[in-house]
């Protein structure tokens, strides 16, 4: 091959090369974040009353607004009150139920709660893995706990903190995590949200 | 060919013998192709005539019949050449030939590589380190010249820092092309498998302009073996093993040269570790996948010459588990418990996290020598990047999904004149052309941390070297660059409020989408760059370079761009629109003496940045998964002031001690705070003995002092949401100093006639020390590897 053919072969490719992909025109979409939480709520029902724990957090873990927290009311002394948890992405039209993905992997889950000392307040899980289904159809075996239904029983009265957390792959076959104890429990964090409670 | 010119001469011989009217004459010069030099002293042969050129390089042919001649020109260390000419038609003609082809048909595989510069400071590895790091990566191999530290993401993401500065700021040409392979991430290594290099020079600054304007911390040039221009069939194939990480590597090259000049090169890597593991426990999921494959080929005569290169590189590497942390509350547990939260037993397996790179490089290549002038090349490359980052996600399913996914395409042309027919004044001129897309694939699930974007990038320059006297070169360039940068990308309106873009930015926003703008930004930068420099030898021993370098450097995708979580870091990192181009200063000098018995080297330099881009950990971003830190980019005045030194000496023939010693400090002009993420000084001694009549033996023992960093930023406080209150997250203080142990020995056999077979044996960490480096980004973590022990062997054949 002559020069001047060579070289005009490579002048027409390259500038071929570097029109065609200058087409820029299509818009990228938006990304369908499928991993978010925008909102937990906790509703606890006990002595005639319901208290709910709601967190709103808008824009996510990327947004730079705070997570708004609302506490609905002050809870009573000496009550059992019986909780549950409700995940949600509502950034999504309908609004994401991620509470029914935590049951479908209720194995690879568990919540965990965290009371201030002052309170005075147990908490005990209500449910287990063998409550929920799996993606195919079929229920868990295994009976460990998962803790999207838990017991609160308040004793005295006072003011303090309720930690919640959701993790990822713990390992509940360590001490005392299926007791509830978050110490050994490793994994990745899902949701770690505080509530500030008053009991009276 | 050859023989087809030999048949011309038999049949034109016969065509003499149809006797004529002989009295034509031919008259000319034989002239040196490359410089315009008459050739003293050549001959001209034709039918039994032999011709000799005078001083003048004049010759004159007496009674020629009018009738085709076919006359061998030659003379001494040059081709000969045959040419015919018609003495009918023509009286005189001047004959050119090449002085400078010997060198094209040397194998050149090991030794000394031609300086980059005449005045930067600059340091070369050949291919016996290359050898040694043959199952390492770019990084660790560099690491052997003085002034170049690495950024490490554990053992196997290594990313090269040149006196200080990383990243976007050090611009890595492999094999002729500039490479493009999002080197904006701090966790992104070179796309680059070293089996593929016959030597690497870096240049510390950005004084090498032909290669870039924008390499503030400097060029790392890979250069592969050359075909020689001859018939010949080589090649060498390493495999190294290695005990910590389990795994080992195998690297195989093939090289075919003809005389007439075509070339055919192929080579192949494959590379693969387990878990690797520190003195007290196993790195979990630190495993590693390569696989690299080049091939080319082509036409390399002195005249002219063409190649086609396509190289392919592959790499799956795991990310340390216990680096991935929820919040700032594991980080600050991690921090202070010095203990992994992850130990597995040993595997071979690379889970989540980790990354999957592969990139593609095709490059088309021309050159043409034109006589007195110079030589004229010019290439069209192409690269395709592909980047996954997988993440531990919510679900099984999403953990399946990449939580990066990008694909970046590099189209560029380059062309280039070097005018060196004047030993005394060389000129390069040259241009490039570039066009690049990158695409964030929306299906990851993840917003984008980098947006869709093209960019176009337009350079040119100049630069010129001059010998003045024998003994002084000065040298100097100009360069502009043109980048323009559009960008399609999305913000969250309440990140975009935050970063008060409303009031500068507005002009962006294409289109509502509810709770986030589209937004199409468009940035234009206009870069000069230039250098001066002389070069001053004395009394052959002593050598003296100072060089004087300013560039500017457009802000990357990464600095403008950046919004959100990155889940390999856990952490939030916020680039800013407003960053605009940085500008630096860097005068450097060296000065060395080199002889037989013993030599030293002083290379100081400053680097005066003004408007550095930096990356550093600010706040704490709180949300309903916790809280993390946020990681902000700024900018700011700095100077990075430096010094790299060196010792030999050869006490006897078989007993020899290296030293060398690298400081480098970073302030900010403002306060004089320190800057983040400069590496600690480190002072290095070697002891070897060598006895070339034993099997060429080889004994090396190596001790490597890393000092602490004790110039850092301060640390930030931050709301542990766990301990519910503010705690000093002391994620800026570096580790300790450490001292490690290394050894490394080798023997030569031969093999038959032709193949060599070299078998080495390394340590590294003897004592297997347990220490972090203040430059690991999993120093928070874990420590760093323990002991290893690497068996190689080479064979070259």
């Amino acid at each position: 091959m002559n020069t001047r053919k060579f070289l005009s072969i490579l002048t027409i490719t390259g500038s071929i090369l570097f029109m065609s992909c200058s087409n820029d025109d299509d818009n990228p979409k938006p990304v369908n974040e499928e991993e978010l939480i925008t909102k937990m709520s906790v509703s606890l029902v006990g002595g005639g009353q319901t208290i709910n724990l709601v967190v709103v957090d808008k824009d996510g873990e990327e947004g730079p607004s705070k997570p708004e927290v609302t506490v609905s009311g002050k809870l009573k002394v000496n009550t059992q009150y019986s909780g549950s948890i409700e995940l949600l992405n509502e950034s999504k039209n309908p609004v994401d139920v991620i509470s029914d993905e935590v049951k479908k992997e209720a194995d690879e889950h568990q919540f965990f709660y965290v009371l201030a000392s002052g309170l005075n307040i147990t908490a005990a899980y209500a449910d287990k893995e063998s409550d929920y289904k799996k993606e195919d159809g079929t229920a868990f075996t295994s009976a460990n706990p998962v803790g999207l239904k838990f017991l609160l029983t308040t004793t005295n009265a006072g003011t303090g903190t309720f930690r919640i957390t959701l993790r990822h792959k713990p390992k509940k076959d360590a001490e005392g995590v299926v007791k509830g104890d978050i110490t050994n429990a490793g994994g990745d964090t899902d949701i770690d949200q505080t509530f500030n409670i008053t009991i009276e | 060919m050859k023989r087809y010119t030999w048949l011309a001469v038999f049949l034109l011989g016969i065509n003499l013998l149809s006797a004529q009217e002989c009295d034509h004459i031919l008259s000319g010069r034989v002239i040196d192709f490359h410089d315009g030099v008459p050739l003293e002293g050549a001959t001209i042969t034709f039918n039994n005539r032999t011709i000799v050129t005078n001083a003048t390089g004049r010759y004159y042919i007496e009674d020629l019949c009018a009738t085709a001649y076919a006359f061998t020109i030659s003379h001494e260390k040059c081709n000969s050449q045959v040419i015919t000419l018609d003495v009918a038609k023509i009286s005189s003609k001047d004959f050119y030939l090449e002085h400078h082809l010997n060198e094209l048909s040397e194998v050149k595989v090991a030794g000394a590589t031609t300086n980059k510069t005449t005045s930067a400071q600059e340091e070369a590895i050949d291919s016996d380190i290359i050898e040694k790091y043959s199952s390492g990566s770019l990084g660790d191999a560099l690491k052997e010249i003085t002034g170049v530290s690495s950024l490490n993401t554990g053992a196997t993401i290594v990313k090269p820092v040149i006196q200080g500065l990383s990243g976007s700021r050090v611009l890595i040409m492999n094999n002729g092309v500039r490479m493009q392979d999002m080197e904006w991430g701090d966790e992104h290594a070179p796309n680059i498998d070293i089996n593929t290099a016959g030597n690497v020079t870096v240049v510390k600054g950005a004084s090498a302009l032909r290669y870039g304007g924008d390499a503030i911390g400097g060029v790392i040039i890979l250069e592969p073996i050359k075909a020689p221009v001859k018939d010949t069939l080589f090649g060498k194939t390493i495999a190294t093993g290695g005990v910590n990480g389990r795994g080992g590597s195998i690297s195989s090259e093939l090289i075919k040269g003809y005389k007439n000049g075509w070339f055919f090169k192929a080579q192949g890597t494959i590379k693969r570790f387990g878990d690797v593991e520190a003195p007290d426990y196993v790195l979990s999921n630190t495993g590693v996948f390569e696989k690299g494959a080049s091939l080319s080929f082509g036409v390399n005569k002195f005249t002219h010459g063409w190649d086609i290169y396509y190289s392919f590189f592959n790499n799956e590497i795991g990310v340390l588990a216990a680096s991935h942390v929820g919040s700032i509350d594991d980080l600050i547990n991690a921090i202070n418990s010095q203990q992994p939260a992850i130990i597995r037993d040993f595997t071979y397996k690379i889970d989540n996290p980790k990354q999957e790179v592969t990139h593609h490089l095709g490059r088309l290549r021309y050159f043409k020598r034109f006589e007195e002038l110079g030589k004229w090349s010019t290439q069209y490359d192409f690269q395709y990047n592909k980047r996954f980052e997988f993440d531990i996600r919510r679900t099984e399913a999403l953990s399946k999904q990449a939580s990066i996914d990008l694909e970046l395409k590099t189209h560029t042309i380059t062309s280039g004149f070097s005018f060196d027919s004047n030993p005394e004044f060389l000129w390069d001129v040259g241009a490039v052309l570039r066009y690049q897309n990158n695409f964030a694939n929306p299906n990851t699930g993840v917003r984008r941390l980098i947006p869709d974007y093209d960019k176009h990038d337009v350079g040119i320059f100049i630069t010129g070297e001059h010998d003045v006297t024998s003994s002084i070169i000065i040298d100097g360039g100009v360069r502009y660059d043109y980048n323009r940068m559009d960008a399609k990308k999305f913000y969250l309106k309440s990140r975009w409020e935050e970063r008060k873009y409303e009031s500068d930015f507005s002009d962006f926003i294409i289109e509502d989408f509810n709770t986030q703008w589209l937004t199409n930004p468009v940035f234009e930068y206009h870069n000069i760059s230039a250098t001066v420099g002389a070069q001053y030898t004395y009394k052959e021993d002593y050598e003296f370079r100072f060089n004087y370098a300013m560039a500017q450097r457009a802000p990357n995708p990464s600095e403008l761009f950046s919004d959100g979580l990155h889940h390999s870091a856990a952490r939030i990192e916020l680039g800013d629109l407003g960053i605009d181009q940085e500008t630096s200063h860097k005068i450097s000098i060296v000065a060395k003496k080199e002889t037989e018995k013993w030599g030293w080297e002083i290379a100081p330099y400053a680097n005066l940045i003004n408007d550095y881009i930096l990356l550093e950990p600010v706040d704490v971003q709180l949300s309903i998964r916790g809280a993390f830190p946020v990681w902000e980019y700024r900018q700011t005045n700095v100077n990075i002031l430096g010094l790299d030194a060196k010792l030999y000496t050869n006490w006897h023939h078989n007993w020899s001690t290296n030293h060398s010693f690298s400081i480098v400090k970073g302030k900010e002009n403002k306060n004089n705070t320190s800057l983040i993420t400069i590496p600690a000084p480190n002072f290095n001694n070697r002891i070897t003995y060598k006895n070339k009549t034993w099997y060429g033996f080889n004994v090396s023992l190596e001790n490597q002092y890393f000092f602490r960093q004790n110039e850092y930023p301060s640390n930030i406080s931050v709301f542990s949401p766990q301990q519910e209150k503010d705690v000093l997250l002391e994620i800026n203080t570096p580790p300790s100093a450490y001292n490690l142990l290394n050894a490394d020995t080798s023997m030569e056999f031969s093999l038959g006639e032709k193949n060599k077979l070299k078998v080495g044996l390394a340590i590294k960490n003897i004592f297997n020390i347990k220490y972090r480096n203040y430059l690991n980004r999993q120093r928070y973590f874990a420590d760093d590897m323990g002991r290893n022990f690497l068996l190689r062997l080479s064979i070259n054949y």
